[in-house]
């Protein structure tokens, strides 16, 4: 019980600073609004119709599951800054287990994460994605799913910078490729085997592909849009975040402690 | 009873360095005691601090808080413990009160609460009571940027508080802040001893504040050069001299050769008191004196002299 205080205490925070930053909470309106109605409508008027799926729906899933994984993986480099500005003494001296830290930071970038995408399902909603309430309640355990990988993926990264700076230049190195790869904003049902193997890597692959074996459930566009069934992307998933979560709590105790 | 603090042949060599940063360090500290150590810029005290304190691993040696070993039994000792660092630990983004409630939550005191309303009756008492006895007041409930820095230091003290430890450790808690301050500051670490039976562990490059405590440990290069109360490292370290001068300095010179006195001569005679005192030496040499004062030793002087001589 008292770890779990801690984790909430943790995680708290993190959504504090999230509501008392303007420029955040401007950006998470911002955002989708540019992602969805400019992008999503402009590639739906385009190339909607020979594509011969929804394109709004199309694109608000890959923003939606691109927002999760990564606004969590890149939150969790608030450890790092947490280091620089010191106040990462009076955590890591405190009796709370290292394990607890992690976890606590994964749930309050959850919770961000989470904040974040709201106005994403509202101006679907808006834009008539077909979103039904069981969508939508199927689509709060995939945000979780979602936000647990890409926390666990920021731990493993974070395991490999030495300050702010590098940290945004490894995300950008890690994320921009996974864009194109993971089908973010156009189809890859068709690739070059070298970037099919890129592909499968690409842990945002699976976080957007069982987003839209959600939201595309029953419709007759289904089988042209996702990849893998829910089932196969949600077993992939688990296991990375076992993999990763693991390495990257090992990895990261251990450097705190043996620098 | 153990002792408070118990460090026997501590090494810390970081990964990439080519020299020990602490280089087999051992001592003591009794419960309640006011202990300092001290040292230049980079000889060691913050990492020594920071091994004692569970937030750096060591390399060789053994470390114990309040009979918890540091390695094997760190949740213990952390429970123990209460740091206020060199730079401020504090979170920006959040209010003074903020800050405080995080921290009693992290050391299992308070369940969670998101809001100040909300936290245990006992919480809320207890940080309005040590934000009057600091003088912060209502001030607590502030953002804590918009804090001067040593309302910071107060808050950060608080916060070292909350969990009652039995070894407070303050590492150059001073730094940055102004002589009114830090005056303020010191008055109120004096009163907290006076009313709680806590172990002080200060690291400070400020030898005025080290001359309050009960032990002090002076550090170099991660080494000990020297141990114990003020006044016996000051012993140790720095003769009390005794200044001299007679019409008939010829004769005055032969005397103190005669009684074996080792002495200086700079426009008079500094005369070193090897364990005798003034009045012995006054009474043997005989002479009409046309100058006589003794000089005693500050703590800085003794660590100043010290360090030059490690230096030499």
């Amino acid at each position: 019980m008292p770890e779990l205080n801690a984790i909430a205490a943790i995680a708290g925070r993190d959504l504090l600073k999230f509501i008392r930053d303007p420029g955040r909470l401007v950006a998470a309106v911002v955002f989708p609004f540019v992602m969805i109605f400019l992008l999503g409508g402009t590639l739906q008027l385009n190339l909607g119709q020979s594509a011969g799926f929804n394109f709004i729906g199309f694109t608000f899933t890959g923003f939606l599951g691109m927002t999760l994984f990564q606004s969590t993986a890149q939150g969790l480099s608030s450890l790092m800054e947490d280091r620089q500005n010191d106040f990462a003494q009076e955590v890591f001296v405190s009796p709370v287990s290292r394990y607890s830290i992690v976890f606590g930071k994964i749930a309050g970038e959850t919770l961000v994460a989470i904040m974040q995408v709201i106005p994403f399902v509202l101006f679907a909603l808006l834009l008539r994605v077909p979103l039904t309430p069981l969508h939508v309640a199927l689509l709060v355990p995939v945000a979780l799913l979602s936000c647990f990988m890409g926390g666990a993926f920021g731990l493993l990264l974070l395991n490999t910078m030495s300050d702010t700076r590098a940290a945004n230049q490894i995300f950008n190195f890690v994320f921009l490729p996974q864009y194109f790869l993971a089908g973010l904003i156009s189809p890859i049902n068709v690739l070059p085997w070298y970037l099919a193997v890129l592909s499968l890597l690409s842990p945002m692959r699976y976080v957007i592909d069982l987003a839209r074996g959600v939201v595309f459930s029953g419709t007759p566009e289904y089988s042209r849009v996702v990849l893998l069934s829910p089932a196969t992307n949600i077993a992939v998933l688990a296991a990375m975040f076992v993999v990763f979560m693991v390495a990257g709590t090992a990895l990261f105790v251990r450097r705190e402690t043996s620098r | 009873m153990a002792p408070a603090i118990e460090v026997r042949d501590l090494v810390k060599r970081y990964r990439k360095g080519t020299v020990n940063a602490v280089d087999g360090v051992s001592f003591d500290v009794e419960q309640g005691q006011f202990f300092a150590l001290l040292g230049p810029n980079g000889a060691g005290k913050t990492t020594t601090i920071s091994i004692l304190t569970t937030t750096l691993g060591l390399t060789s040696g053994t470390v114990k808080i309040a009979g918890h070993d540091v390695v094997r039994e760190a949740s213990a000792v952390r429970r123990e413990v209460g740091i206020i660092f060199q730079n401020p630990s504090l979170d920006m983004n959040l209010s003074g009160e903020e800050n405080i409630r995080f921290h009693a939550v992290l050391y299992r005191l308070y369940p969670y609460r998101p809001v100040y309303r909300l936290m245990p009756a006992g919480y809320r008492h207890q940080v309005r009571d040590l934000a009057d006895v600091v003088g912060l007041g209502a001030e607590v409930f502030k953002p804590v940027r918009r804090l001067s820095g040593g309302m910071r230091r107060k808050l950060e003290i608080i916060r070292g508080l909350m969990h009652h430890p039995r070894v407070l450790f303050l590492d150059e808690p001073t730094s940055g802040l102004d002589t009114a301050s830090r005056r303020n500051l010191w008055q109120y670490i004096r009163d907290l001893r006076k009313q709680r039976d806590i172990t002080i562990c200060l690291t400070t490059h400020q030898l005025v504040e080290a001359e309050d405590a009960d032990r002090v440990c002076i550090i170099d290069r991660g080494r000990v050069v020297a141990i114990g109360a003020p006044h016996e490292v000051k012993v140790e370290l720095v003769q009390e001299t005794l200044h001299i001068d007679a019409a008939d300095r010829a004769a005055l010179r032969r005397r103190l050769v005669a009684l074996q006195l080792p002495f200086n001569e700079d426009g008079h005679f500094v005369v070193r008191l090897n364990g005798r005192t003034a009045y012995e030496v006054v009474q043997s040499v005989e002479q009409p004196l046309t100058m006589l004062r003794t000089e005693s030793a500050t703590l800085e002087d003794a660590y100043l002299r010290l360090l030059a001589g490690e230096d030499a």
